[in-house]
């Protein structure tokens, strides 16, 4: 086999790998746009926020330690313990109902039956308070999160290869765990909203919120649900990306990373995300494999949205997503 | 007392269509212009220039740009700063290229070769809309920040990226470059400012504007009585790319002086803007100006309290103005989710009826 041909494929196959990362992302957006119409800009920044609430737990952290410092003079900056990382995941979901709570008392309640786009600025705002209030709370320098997941490169697949093509192929482990949760999540999800009680009633405030009501589904119950199972995904985000890149301001950023990829999915379909993680992922690493040295490197950057652009010019709605009808 | 039409009459028609039709207002307009040009460049320094009043004039311009294609026209935009980039780097390539042509004329070119740009990315806006159009802008954000930094011919092949404005003068006085003068790049801008607030006053008074807001109200209903989308949209992008390529130009030129493109046009920049006309108020010209104003001062008067009256460390006083901003966007959509023009105008109302309110 030729050896271009071999450095493709591992190409092909980190893409997909980076693709499943995205795809955990996009997941959440999908979440809360079928449950509640709101695009949530802030599911990168939540991600990030659950990333350093879990390490500031982990490592015992005082919360707002600089902030109290500079009010008060005084030098805190740790409790002394380290929570073990299991305890400290519940304690960050926790935190993540309570901001799940919040965002709805005190955000979404007042915005009901404004214009999408209004909402969606309101999430802008949203996660810019929430990174700074990530940033007061922890301190922004860069953490690194272990939560025990194993890393490197697998000896396995690599030996495999190396038998197989004289070549080994290069695969985190960390990426493979990702596939493996991302997929559980996906299965779970899917699950929870076809057979359990609370699931069929987040659909039905989907379908029509009137309709919902007026059969006697609390609407405040089912948006903070949501908001938390938004909140649980960024958190298993936020720990597959803190775990590979080290727990920094840039977390943020995969949610516009995000974006793309349910253009091409559609902003309603759970399979659609995935596909279209999967797309972009492969798709910006071959393109940066195959044209990226010619046109000066870095494409990565860009790739994804101008692919997604091309392929919504034909495609408005995306691969699974429901047909866009629209009336006077 | 003083503010109301009672007594106002109009004796023809240019009187009746005029911008401002209180006579109030058209004098406290005349008064703000005479400040603006005829008293504050004498008191103006350094500090002043750069902190508050440079920042201010250009981020209005952007704003203005920005507020005629989201809050007139409804297409929602994430481009702004990349397309600031576009006007920055077309002033600089004109600068280089041709140096003894007028810094007026490169700024404007500047804004036309931005609003060509605008154009091109505008297009798919005809087949996509509301977020998937917002999304579809991150892809001219990114891709032009990219295009600016790897081809080495928008930066002249200098060994650092980056591009420096060289000095240039407006009739013999210095304009850009570090010897220039506070009141002259103050007056610099304030002209571009004035022209591209009164442009845009009347644009959006005028049939484009209207043929805009049926667009941005509902757009097949726009479509059925005859207001034709292809050139609304495309109008709409390249008036917006316009301004905001202006705004670019200067803020290199005049403002910066240097820049690297992925630092200063990165996409904080675009929702900074994107911010200004929230806050300030969407389809208003005022708000743009209010919401520039205010986003501009803003950090500088946290600055002031946190750091130099507190003594609070500056990474804190940063953070806690991302607090703010993100408190005071959500807090406006809630409480005013015309911005601080719709204030204005609420005050406005009430002085008209004072002292009898009803």
């Amino acid at each position: 086999m030729p050896e271009q041909l071999i450095f493709a494929m591992e190409v092909i196959l980190n893409g997909l790998m980076a693709g499943v990362l995205y795809a955990l992302v996009a997941l959440g957006f999908v979440l809360i746009y079928k449950a509640s119409g709101i695009f949530n800009y802030a599911q990168g920044v939540m991600a990030l926020f659950a990333a350093m609430t879990l390490v500031g737990i982990m490592n015992g952290q005082v919360p707002f330690a600089h902030l109290i410092n500079a009010i008060f003079g005084t030098h805190v900056h740790y409790f002394g313990w380290n929570v073990p990382a299991l305890l400290a995941i519940l304690l960050t979901m926790a935190v993540m109902v309570l901001m799940a709570w919040a965002v709805q008392r005190f955000v979404m309640r007042h915005l009901v039956g404004q214009e999408p786009i209004i909402l969606f600025m309101a999430t802008i705002g949203l996660a810019f308070f929430l990174e700074g209030v990530a940033d007061l709370m922890w301190g922004s320098e860069i953490k690194t999160l272990d939560v025990g997941l194993p890393q490197g490169i697998n000896l396995w697949i690599d030996e495999t290869t190396l038998q197989i093509f004289d070549y080994g192929f290069f695969i985190d482990n960390l990426d493979i765990v990702a596939t493996i949760i991302a997929a559980l999540l996906v299965a779970a999800l899917v699950a929870f909203s076809q057979y359990t009680k609370q699931g069929r009633a987040m659909r039905a405030v989907a379908d029509d919120h009137q309709a919902a009501l007026s059969v006697g589904i609390s609407l405040n119950f089912i948006w903070i649900m949501v908001w938390s199972v938004a909140g649980f995904v960024a958190l298993v985000a936020g720990i597959m990306w803190g775990t590979k890149s080290g727990v920094q301001f840039s977390l943020s950023l995969i949610a516009l990373k995000a974006l793309p990829v349910l253009m091409l999915g559609g902003f309603t379909s759970i399979p659609g995300a995935i596909v279209g993680g999967l797309i972009i992922g492969v798709g910006e690493k071959l393109f940066e494999f195959a044209l990226g040295p010619a046109l000066g490197g870095a494409t990565e950057n860009w790739f994804a949205y101008v692919l997604a652009l091309i392929f919504l010019v034909f495609r408005p709605q995306g691969l699974f997503g429901e047909k866009i009808i629209e009336r006077v | 007392m003083f503010y109301r039409e009672a007594g106002d009459f109009k004796t023809s028609y240019i009187a009746d269509s005029q911008t401002f039709p209180i006579k109030f207002d058209r004098y406290r307009y005349y008064v703000v212009l005479a400040v603006a040009f005829g008293i504050v460049p004498f008191l103006i320094n350094d500090y002043w220039a750069n902190a508050l009043l440079l920042p201010f004039l250009i981020y209005a311009i952007a704003a203005i740009g920005l507020n005629i294609l989201v809050g007139y026209c409804g297409q929602v935009s994430l481009g702004t700063g990349g397309f600031m980039a576009v006007g920055a780097y077309a002033c600089y390539k004109l600068m280089t290229a041709f140096p003894d042509v007028s810094m007026f004329i490169h700024v404007i070119l500047a804004g036309g070769i931005t609003a060509l740009v605008g154009v091109l990315f505008g297009l798919p806006s005809l087949r996509i809309k509301g977020f998937y159009l917002a999304v579809a802008t991150l892809a001219a954000q990114f891709f032009l920040v990219w295009l600016f930094n790897r081809v080495p011919w928008f930066y002249n092949y200098s060994a650092s990226g980056q591009i420096n404005a060289p000095e240039r003068d407006v009739f013999g006085i210095i304009i850009t470059g570090p010897n220039a003068p506070a009141w002259a790049t103050y007056l610099f801008c304030l002209v571009f400012l004035t022209v591209c607030a009164i442009i845009a006053r009347n644009l959006t008074r005028g049939t484009i504007g209207r043929t805009w807001m049926a667009i941005r109200d509902m757009d097949i209903a726009a479509e059925i009585i005859g207001v034709n989308p292809l050139k609304a949209k495309l109008t709409a992008f390249a008036v917006s790319s316009f301004f905001v390529g202006i705004s670019g130009a200067l803020f290199f030129a005049v403002y910066l002086g240097a820049v690297e493109v992925g630092e200063v046009f990165g996409i904080q920049k675009s929702f900074l803007v994107l911010f200004m006309i929230i806050i300030g108020g969407l389809g208003s010209i005022f708000g743009s100006f209010a919401g520039a104003a205010f986003l501009v001062l803003l950090p500088v008067l946290l600055k002031l309290i946190g750091v130099d009256l507190l003594g609070w460390p500056t990474d804190i006083v940063a953070h806690l103005n991302l607090v703010i901003v993100g408190a005071m966007i959500i807090m406006f959509l809630i409480l005013e989710p015309h911005g601080l023009a719709q204030l204005w105008r609420v005050a406005k109302e009430k002085l008209r009826l004072w002292p009898f309110p009803h």
